[in-house]
Formats: C-alpha cells, sequence, structure tokens
C-alpha cells in the first residue's frame, strides 16, 4: 500500500460497551478490535524508517515489526514480537497511558490522529491468549541460584519472568491472599478484567515460579533471613503503599474511605456481590471522590456501578492538569460523573447519625506553575460551598511503606521517601538487593514498574553469575 | 495453609485454635495480631495472637464467634485448614520492668493478658491480673492467670465465678486505697476498656488498650483501620495495635467500628439461610 492510500485510512475507533448500560455492570468497557479492525488499524502505520514510536515505549517494544506482522496477518509473529520485551502486553494494552508513550511520538500524531498502537497490542495479546499462540515458553536451564522477588505487582511479576526463563529458582513473596498487586486489587474489573491477570500468574506458575502468599516480608520474615536461606539476591518490588489523606476535619467519620479501601473492598474482596461474598462497602446517594488522577476516575466509576445518584470527582486544579489517562476521563464523564473542578475539599461534617453529611469545598484558581510544572491552585476567599455527600472516598496519592526499610539495615531511601537505586540495574544501596516500582519511583506506571523489573531481572542474572 | 493442631471449646462460643504456622511463631511477640480468611470469598479479620509456641511452630488464637467469619471458624475442627493466615502483624506490646502492673481482661481479651502476663514476668514486675466474665461458663484461663499473676481478682456480672460485679470495681478500689500501681493494661470489649482509661485517667497511671477496629489488609495499605490518637491519627493496624488509651478518642473509635452493623447482621443471616439450606440439602439425598 502507497503511504497516500495509509494516509487516507480514518483511525479505527475501539468498540466500547454503551455507556448508560456499561454504568450498570463491572463488564469490561472496552470490547476491543477484531481481526478486521486490527489489521485496518495495523495498515495506518508508515512503517518509518525511524520509528520514533518505539522511543516512547519504556520496555522498547519492536512496535514496528509487531505492527507489520498485524497487516500480513501474522498474529502469532506479532505476539511473539511483543513478548519479546513485554511480559504482560495484554495488561499493558489495557493500562498503559499511551498517548503519553508510543501514541504521542508516532509522527501521524502530529498531523492528526497517532496508530492506535495500544488497542493494536491488546488485539494481538487477546488473540495469543485465546489461540495458545505464544504457549510452550520454557524455563532456562536450571542456575542452581534462588532469588527472592518481594510483591507480586507488575514489577514483581515482571522479574519473577525474566529470572524464571533465565534458569533461576523463583520465589514470590506477597502479602495478599492473591497475587497481582494493584492489577488486581486497584484497577477495576471494568478496565482490566481479572481472568487476564490470573492468567499471567498462572502462565509464571507454570513456568515453575513460585508464590508464596500470605507472607508479609519485613513481619513474616525478613530479607536478611531470605538472603541467608539459600536466595542469592532480592528484588523489592512493594509498591506505594500508604494512602495519603488531607488531614482535614471529619475525615475519619463513617463514609469518609481511601481508594485503595474503597477499591480493595470492591475488587479483591469483591464487595458489589455481598452479602453473596461477605466483605461489604458502604456506597450512598451522593458519592465525592477527591482527586484527578486514574485511581480517582477508577474509584468515582466504581462507586457509580454500585447504584448511587450521583458521583461527583473534585479535584482542585484544572481537567487540564488532571494526571489521569484522556480515556478515562473521557470514558468518567461518558457515564455520568459530574466533574468539580478547581475545587477542594476543607471540612466534612456529620449527619444526625454521626456519618458524613456534607463537605465544605472552596473554590481555587490558578496562579504560576510550581515544582510539578503544573499551575499551582490557590483558594479564593469567601467562596465555600457545602455538598451534601454521604460517601467520600479520598484519592490524593500514596506514600511510600517503610516496613522494608525499616526491617533491612542498609537501605536508603531519598528525601520522598523512595528506595535510592542505581538507575541502570535497580540495585539498591546494598549490594545483592534490587528493587524498582513504585518503592522506587514514587507513583508511577504499571509500564514504568515493568521496565524496572526487567533491568533488575537482568542485573541480577549478572550478580549471581 | 495453616492446619488446626488442636480444637477446643472453651466457653459457649468461643473457641481455641492451635495453628502450626513456623514461620509466624518464630517471628511473633505479644500484643501482635493475625488477620485471617476462612474460606474463598470470606472477609479478612484480625484476630490477636493468644499465645505462641516456638518450639512447635504454633501459634495460638482464641476467637469468640460473633459474626459470620467467626462462626465459620467455629465449624473447623482438628486437622482442618485455614485457608488465609497472614502475620505476625502490628507492633508488639512494649515490655519491661515497670513495677506493679494491672492486667485487666474482658472475655476473650484474657488471652491477650495471658501472653502479656507471661512476658511481663520476665521482667521485674508485681502483676496484679482482674478477669471478668458475664458468668462462670464464659470465663476462659482462670487457671492459666494463677499461674501467671501474683494476685489474680475474678469478677462476672451474676457472681458465679469469683465476685459479682465489674471487671474495673477491684481497680477502681486499689487506686482510692492509695495502692500504687505503676502501669495498666486493659483487653476486651470497647466499652470496658473505655471504662479503664476513664477510671485511672484522673490519677495519671499510664494505660494501655489494644484496640481492634475493622480492618481489610493489616498492613498499612488500606486506612480503614485508622484511628485517632491525641489529635493525630494513626493505621492501628501498623502503628497499634496497642495505644496509650487516654490519647485514644473513643467517640470516634465505637462510631466507627460499628460502620458495618447492618452488613454484619445481613451476612451472618445469608449464612445461616445458606447453612440451613445445606443441611436441608445434604437430608434430602440421605
Ligand atoms: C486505582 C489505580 C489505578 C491505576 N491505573 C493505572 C493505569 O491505568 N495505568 C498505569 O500505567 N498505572 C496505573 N496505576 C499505577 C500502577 O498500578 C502502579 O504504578 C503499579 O502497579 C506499581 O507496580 P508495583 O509492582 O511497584 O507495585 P504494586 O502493584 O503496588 O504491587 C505491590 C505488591 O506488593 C505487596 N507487598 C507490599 N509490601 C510487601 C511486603 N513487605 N511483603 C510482601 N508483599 C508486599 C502488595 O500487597 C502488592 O500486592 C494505577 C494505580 C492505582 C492504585
Ligand atoms: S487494615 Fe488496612 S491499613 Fe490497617
Amino acid at each position: 500500500m502507497e503511504v497516500k492510500d495509509r494516509l487516507k485510512i480514518q483511525r479505527h475507533k475501539i468498540p466500547e460497551r454503551d455507556p448508560v448500560q456499561r454504568a450498570e455492570c463491572f463488564e469490561e468497557v472496552a470490547l476491543g478490535f477484531d481481526e478486521k479492525l486490527a489489521v485496518g488499524e495495523a495498515q495506518r502505520c508508515l512503517q518509518c524508517k525511524k520509528p520514533v514510536c518505539m522511543d516512547g515505549c519504556p520496555v522498547a517494544i519492536d512496535i514496528l515489526k509487531f505492527i507489520r506482522q498485524v497487516t500480513e496477518g501474522d498474529f502469532a509473529g506479532a505476539a511473539r514480537t511483543i513478548r519479546a520485551t513485554n511480559s504482560l502486553p495484554a495488561i499493558c494494552g489495557r493500562v498503559c497511558p499511551q498517548e503519553s508513550q508510543c501514541e504521542k511520538t508516532c509522527v501521524l500524531a502530529k498531523k492528526g490522529l497517532p496508530v492506535a498502537v495500544g488497542a493494536l497490542e491488546r488485539f494481538v495479546s487477546d488473540y495469543d491468549q485465546r489461540y495458545g499462540l505464544t504457549d510452550g515458553m520454557t524455563p532456562g536451564l536450571p542456575t542452581g541460584k534462588n532469588i527472592a522477588v518481594v510483591g507480586s505487582g507488575p514489577a514483581g511479576l515482571t522479574a519473577a519472568g525474566h529470572l524464571v526463563l533465565a534458569g533461576h529458582g523463583v520465589t514470590v513473596f506477597e502479602a495478599f491472599h492473591e497475587p497481582g498487586g494493584v492489577l488486581i486489587y486497584g484497577i477495576p474489573e471494568f478496565r482490566l478484567p481479572k481472568i487476564i491477570v490470573r492468567q499471567e500468574v498462572s502462565k509464571l506458575a507454570n513456568l515453575g515460579v513460585e508464590f508464596a502468599l500470605n507472607t508479609l516480608v519485613g513481619r513474616t520474615i525478613s530479607v536478611d533471613e531470605l538472603l541467608k536461606d539459600g536466595y542469592s539476591a532480592a528484588f523489592l518490588a512493594p509498591g506505594a503503599g500508604v494512602p495519603a489523606f488531607m488531614d482535614i476535619p471529619g475525615e475519619n467519620l463513617c463514609g469518609v474511605y481511601s481508594a485503595n479501601e474503597f477499591l480493595t473492598r470492591v475488587n479483591l474482596m469483591k464487595a458489589f456481590r455481598f452479602p453473596e461474598h461477605d466483605t461489604p462497602v458502604y456506597c450512598g446517594k451522593h458519592v465525592a471522590v477527591i482527586g484527578g488522577g486514574n485511581t480517582a476516575m477508577d474509584a468515582a466509576r466504581t462507586a457509580l456501578r454500585l447504584g448511587p445518584e450521583k458521583v461527583y470527582i473534585i479535584y482542585r486544579r484544572s481537567e487540564l492538569e488532571m494526571p489521569a489517562r484522556r480515556e478515562e476521563i473521557h470514558h468518567a464523564k461518558e457515564e455520568g460523573i459530574q466533574f468539580m473542578t478547581l475545587t477542594a475539599p476543607i471540612a466534612y461534617r456529620p449527619n444526625p447519625r454521626g456519618w458524613v453529611g456534607e463537605m465544605e469545598c472552596i473554590r481555587m484558581e490558578l496562579s504560576e506553575p510550581d515544582a510539578s510544572g503544573r499551575r499551582r491552585p490557590v483558594p479564593i476567599e469567601g467562596s465555600n460551598v457545602v455538598i451534601p455527600v454521604d460517601t467520600v472516598v479520598v484519592a490524593i496519592g500514596a506514600k511510600i511503606n517503610n516496613l522494608l526499610v525499616h526491617t533491612t539495615p542498609g537501605l536508603q531511601t531519598d528525601r520522598r521517601g523512595n528506595l535510592i537505586v542505581d538507575k541502570a540495574t535497580q540495585m539498591t544501596t546494598r549490594p545483592g538487593i534490587y528493587a524498582g516500582g513504585d518503592i522506587a519511583s514514587g507513583e508511577a506506571t504499571v509500564i514504568a514498574a515493568m521496565g524496572q523489573g526487567r533491568a533488575a531481572a537482568k542485573a541480577i542474572c549478572e550478580y549471581v553469575k | 495453609m495453616p492446619q488446626i493442631i488442636e480444637k477446643k471449646i472453651l466457653a459457649p462460643r468461643t473457641n481455641y485454635f492451635r495453628l502450626a504456622a513456623p514461620l509466624i511463631a518464630g517471628h511473633a511477640q505479644p500484643g501482635q495480631f493475625v488477620v485471617i480468611r476462612v474460606e474463598e470469598g470470606g472477609e479478612r479479620i484480625p484476630i490477636t495472637i493468644a499465645d505462641i509456641d516456638t518450639g512447635e511452630g504454633s501459634i495460638t488464637l482464641i476467637i469468640q464467634e460473633a459474626g459470620k467469619t467467626t462462626e465459620r471458624m467455629g465449624l473447623l475442627r482438628t486437622g482442618d485448614e485455614i485457608r488465609d493466615v497472614l502475620g505476625p502483624l502490628g507492633m508488639p506490646s512494649e515490655v519491661g520492668d515497670f513495677g506493679t502492673v494491672a492486667l485487666l481482661g474482658g472475655g476473650f481479651g484474657i488471652a491477650a493478658i495471658h501472653l502479656l502476663a507471661k512476658a511481663l514476668r520476665k521482667h521485674k514486675n508485681y502483676i496484679i491480673s482482674i478477669i471478668a466474665a458475664r458468668t462462670k461458663e464464659l470465663l476462659i484461663m482462670e487457671d492459666e492467670m494463677r499461674r501467671v499473676s501474683d494476685e489474680l481478682r475474678v469478677k462476672s456480672d451474676d457472681g458465679s465465678a469469683g465476685t459479682k460485679g465489674l471487671v474495673i470495681e477491684p481497680l477502681d478500689e486499689m487506686l482510692k486505697t492509695g495502692r500504687h500501681i505503676d502501669r495498666v493494661m486493659a483487653v476486651g470489649p470497647i466499652p470496658m476498656m473505655r471504662a479503664v482509661s476513664e477510671l485511672t485517667r484522673p490519677y495519671g497511671v499510664k494505660t494501655i488498650v489494644s484496640l481492634n477496629p475493622v480492618m481489610v489488609d493489616g498492613t498499612g495499605m488500606c486506612g480503614g483501620c485508622r484511628v485517632e490518637i491525641g489529635g493525630d491519627t494513626k493505621f492501628a493496624c501498623v502503628d497499634g495495635p496497642e495505644f496509650d488509651a487516654h490519647l485514644v478518642n473513643f467517640d470516634e473509635f465505637i462510631k466507627r467500628n460499628q460502620m458495618y452493623k447492618e452488613y454484619e447482621k445481613l451476612s451472618a443471616e445469608t449464612c445461616r439461610l445458606a447453612t440451613a439450606a445445606d443441611a436441608l440439602a445434604s437430608a434430602q439425598v440421605k
């Protein structure tokens, strides 16, 4: 096909469940390309000599090659190309912020709409899963070395995959009763079906990765004990951990949740199926979610599916500054979530039963950009408003859980509490102990966590040689 | 999955479980707890570690049947396994040479003060234990408590065990008559812990209580267990569960603990219906 013909093809929209219907169920919102749409979209790729899209990918997927393979109908080849550098493609195809990565640097982005790389990645991985195209991966020749991985989020799973393929014995220690980290307890079913995470975990288990669940490293066993117990190196990937609160009056009232708690109750503990499942969640008629990131969008859209009358997103800057993926903001609005931007809560007050009954907010305006480069919100005096709410979900970010730092001598942290690691190898300030994911980078993304897991696995292979 | 080495019924609806859990036993200290989940689809609930046997590699849990999960636990027998047990969690009790220590235990809280008493005996302490239950039938571990205490007082609501009255009465008397007490530790139902706190406050006796808020993960990840201590928010699962009683905002704590009361009733009800249906179904099969 000629370039000018390729340029004529419109970007294919990924089919989605109808907003009204989906606001009542936890089924996945995006439905994915079929073969025809996938090939059609892949044909839009200009197969650039210098594929700048690949510069935007944190795990350097050979995007050019896999898209060419899709145009040729070689979906198995495409799946192998992706799997060569990305061990969790069905997950990344769903949750990566492509608009600020590969699809941002795609040359077509400058002229209009970039190639839908994310949707194609997702199509190829789902096709792979359905037909078992890349099954039959085998672990490397046994090296006789054992590696301990702490935490089973994307960083831990990725490292475990690379290490087992290199022939090491791998044990993943996880505090929860189910592996997956944020992929299981945080990101909701309608955005990332849990079956996909479970499939990836069982692939690893089939390769020989051991999962030691219900094991809180630092309490059940220490990192140093693991290193004495026959593990030659450790990779720490416990995530960010502790939910932040705003420290304003009334934040401990009944009905006020952290996003972590709200989402864990619904996703991991399946509170949306209470009382069939034992864990309840309280969702009233008027729900306010505080924050503007992916977590806030997930919490708001999760709340919406529990049947309230109104769900608000309260964010102190404007929509432009929201850190959430554009697609999620768009989905949230489509489903009927009301955005109150340039607004911040200053107090919660109880109803006669002693539960949260209303929140007082103040309006904000934007001034000069702060250290993060975003314009700083400042309160407008006298602009207070009171909003009736009976459920509040605070989604303003997370702080580091310092359990591992406190129980492992020699680990150093930076000012923000993140573990200090070598940029190239992910090694901490203690030889043989590596770290990656949110613990090392602060709150980031699934793909960044995976990139660090992969880098650490490589360095660990060298270290234990 | 940890296996139950021994299950006993200590009192009506109060069960004793000794679990094979070598890693937990090897790391646990008095004051810490575990989070358990009995079955797929079950809730995660915190339970205080009531005893530790590092030789056998076991921990003991004493569980009062109070809701669906604890009732399900009650159905398990010696040899059964518990699906999920995570621990040890939380900060250990502070143990040292305190002098005269009064330990107050109500109901299943007696198990917790028993373990603490054993630890305190290894230091220079004179231990006064005061234990109570509604009736003699419900009183647990009286003999064990006698063995680890220098003085033991027993109270019950109806006078069937020890003398009639509340667990705080002997302490009240001691303080009123000027008996010197260096430290008080109370574990039991919330109203009891609160009453002890109010009692000792005017005397300025350092008082520790063990709080048991609703928890999910037990590792500091969700903040569901937050409690107000001296005006600051703390996470009971990592900063506690033991706190200075005089700093606890009990009003807030009680409110938060009741957040799911309605749901719990519903859950227990569905559970009973399901059990009844199971029984009916198996009867029909026979
Ligand atoms: C609601 C929500 C939505 C998000 N949406 C997106 C998105 O759309 N796209 C995106 O790219 N990113 C998203 N993110 C961010 C992304 O999920 C994280 O950056 C990523 O999961 C970090 O991975 P990780 O492996 O470092 O840790 P985590 O995924 O946090 O996993 C850490 C695991 O370690 C376990 N653990 C912790 N401490 C211990 C210990 N001491 N011993 C044993 N186990 C331990 C934890 O239980 C957990 O399972 C979202 C985050 C949230 C909360
Ligand atoms: S129980 Fe979740 S933070 Fe304490």
